[in-house]
């Protein structure tokens, strides 16, 4: 800087028109594919080598996509893809339970019969999900991809935006998009706190097999420790999504396979007949954490960098994907208007279009937790009759049902199965 | 593209390249001094695109849909719109009678990689000097000349024959006094006192009227309505009390 004078034009001069977002999970590619579609240059970063993106193996991770997210799959071209791997969830089966004793008599009952759109959503294996990513990406030729390095710098300033690579290498654009995980170091490079709390729950994931089918029905059991979800796969397997204290939950994790499905089957019950796992089983701390701000200069976060959620409802890649969404949308209409799409203004259109929207989910579902994770009679009394009385009310019900398919709010077009 | 954007700012003394970098950031400070232009802008660039694709039948999904449209921007100010129209592939030449605005939007165009020429020149003399352009663009501006049926004048010959003319300006009601200088300049202080003298607002009767008798063919007006509920503007057909724009054609 020995001519202060000049250096900041010249520096910015050199900014190229990318659009460098930083992770390549799901998120990041679907905002890439998105971008990359109405005429955006792009590339996507992220740390892991390109074999291991690409290890195929069953793992026993899915998503429950919601209808809408499902939607902006086929908008981007990805759910061709992977439609015939997907098992549509058309019932969901809502019960308060506890270990042992069976269903209490007051359960909800959802039926995707009930509205007109189709099934509630779809349950995919991240697998066939990462896969069919990774191959658009690199199909698409508005997309660069680089793989196995790690952002180690970045500097935004007021017209555009530089990252360093681990090894050396500087990479500028307009833009700049963290959508590296809950633990995201774009943001924090950014100088954006968070705020959340942890919870004293652990969500233990796995895959199991089981004997009878499940005819697409999606079941949660409240229980007092958390809740249970049983999620329909492909054939007779199902996800399951469990969440304990986390002291019971590294407890149980710590036994060998029989003594895990020896733990789950008092909870789980007999109605899918024998059950044996499939795949590995995960464990995940669970905490909120939502960042104070979703933008900063020439910078936006989406999905869990944005907002990580406690997994209850199965609504953290859905709220992902309605970032993404949004944030393509913001800016192709901004860029169709000549409006520069990395200026405060654009991205202050998204930031006022989620984080309403994502803190109240946040909030939702973390009242919804504390609620039914609960073995207070009152509470216990008060959330059957609740239930019952939402079952035997059909406007109600279809609200739930609307609300579990992602239908409510203020939609962006991919997720009408628009295009932008 | 490095030179040819360099080009303009060797007429700058580099001593006072750090004061117009300085004054473009307020410019396009989008809480700053001209906060209401930035809050604007989206909904004067949905009409300038829409009436421009409109007429030269152009697919505002394409990239660079406007290249090879030469686009004039009469008071271009810091370039807040003849940025978006470069960015969407138009050549375009920006004007401004106070010659403080040219630097400073010569440094935030070169920040932003985009090649504008920008002019401090009046409409009147680059009529004289035979420029020839697709496109005229005339944005809050008419309120502000000495005499605006001689400046509507200047601005039809600038245009090719089937050219478009694209007028924005302040209604002359109690509404707009109420709205454009005791809410804007007094109340929110958004303006500064006296940017606008409510004497010299305009109808779009007497625009429309104007416009004629400059020898352009009016085809269209809209208001610029502000919804202090969404806090945003919008475009309405009706609604033309306060900030309304206008679109011509030279025969």
């Amino acid at each position: 800087m020995d001519n202060p004078e000049h250096a900041p034009i010249l520096k910015s001069m050199t900014h190229s028109n990318e659009i460098l977002i930083v992770g390549g999970g799901l998120n990041g590619p679907a905002l890439a594919l998105a971008l990359a579609q109405t005429g955006h240059h792009v590339t996507v970063i992220d740390a892991l080598v390109e074999k291991v993106r690409k290890n195929a193996a069953f793992d026993g991770r899915s998503y429950a996509l919601a209808l809408t997210s499902q939607r902006l799959l086929a908008a981007i071209g990805v759910w061709s893809q992977i439609a015939d791997k997907a098992q549509a969830m058309l019932e969901i089966k809502v019960t308060d339970g506890h270990a042992g004793s069976g269903p209490s008599p007051f359960f909800m009952h959802f039926d995707h019969a009930e509205i007109e759109e189709g099934p509630m959503g779809y349950m995919v294996e991240d697998r066939y999900l990462r896969r069919a990513f990774l191959e658009l990406i690199e199909a698409e030729t508005n997309i660069t991809q680089i793989s196995g390095k790690t952002v180690v710098d970045q500097q935004l300033d007021p017209t555009g935006v530089s990252v360093t690579l681990g090894d050396g290498q500087v990479l500028t654009g307009r833009l700049l998009i963290g959508s590296d995980g809950r633990n995201s170091g774009t943001a924090q490079r950014a100088g954006i706190k968070r705020t959340g709390w942890d919870y004293d729950q652990t969500a233990l994931v796995c895959a199991i097999d089981h004997e009878l089918p499940h005819n697409g029905i999606a079941h949660q059991f409240f229980m007092p420790p958390g809740p249970l979800a049983i999620l329909p796969l492909p054939g007779n397997r199902s996800s399951i999504v469990w969440s304990e204290r986390t002291a019971t939950a590294t407890q149980i994790n710590s036994l060998d396979d029989a003594g895990y499905l020896q733990a789950l089957r008092p909870r789980f019950g007999d109605f899918l007949g024998e059950i044996s796992l499939a795949g590995k089983r995960f464990a995940y701390p669970l905490n909120l954490t939502i960042a104070n701000s979703f933008i900063a200069d020439r910078m936006a976060l989406v999905g869990d960098a944005a907002h990580g959620m406690h997994p209850i409802a199965g609504q953290g890649l859905n709220a992902g994907l309605r970032d993404v969404a949004a944030l393509a949308e913001v800016l192709t209409l901004a860029g169709r208007r000549g409006e520069d799409i990395g200026s405060p203004l654009v991205l202050a259109r998204y930031q006022q279009w989620r984080r309403f929207d994502t803190a109240s989910l946040a909030m939702a579902t973390d009242v919804f937790n504390r609620l039914f994770s609960n073995d207070n009679p009152v509470l216990r009394v008060g959330r059957d009759l609740g239930m019952g009385l939402v079952n035997a009310l059909p406007g109600l019900r279809r609200g739930f049902i609307r609300e579990a398919a992602g239908l409510s709010g203020d939609l962006p077009s991919l997720m009408t199965g628009r295009q932008i | 593209m490095v030179t040819e954007m360099q080009a303009p700012l060797t007429t700058v003394d580099p001593k006072e390249v750090a004061k117009f970098e300085a004054m473009a950031a307020e410019w396009w400070d989008p809480t700053g001094k001209f906060k209401p232009l930035h809050m604007l802008n989206p909904c004067r660039l949905d009409y300038l695109t829409t009436q421009i694709a409109g007429e030269y039948d152009l697919d505002l999904t394409a990239s660079q849909p406007f290249a090879g449209l030469r686009i004039l921007d009469i008071g271009c100010g810091g370039g807040l719109l003849s940025e978006p129209m470069a960015r969407l592939g138009a050549d375009v030449v920006g004007a401004d009678a106070a010659e403080g605005n040219i630097p400073v939007a010569q440094v935030h165009a070169a920040q932003s990689g985009l090649d504008i020429d920008y002019r401090h020149v009046t409409a009147e003399a680059l009529a004289e000097a035979g420029e020839q352009f697709d496109v005229v663009l005339n944005m809050e501006v008419v309120e502000h000349v000495a005499d605006p049926l001689v400046f509507l004048t200047a601005c039809k010959e600038l245009l090719k024959p089937g050219g478009l003319h694209l007028c924005s300006t302040i209604n002359r009601n109690p509404k707009s006094y109420m709205v454009a200088i005791v809410g804007a300049e007094v109340v929110m202080r958004w303006l500064p006192r006296g940017t606008h003298d409510w004497a010299k607002f305009i109808t779009p009767d007497e625009l429309y009227e104007l416009l004629s008798n400059a020898g352009l063919t009016p085809v269209d007006r809209k208001g610029f309505v502000f919804n202090p509920i969404l806090w945003s503007w919008s475009l309405s057909d009706r609604d033309l009390s306060v900030n309304y724009v206008t679109a011509s054609l030279k025969p």
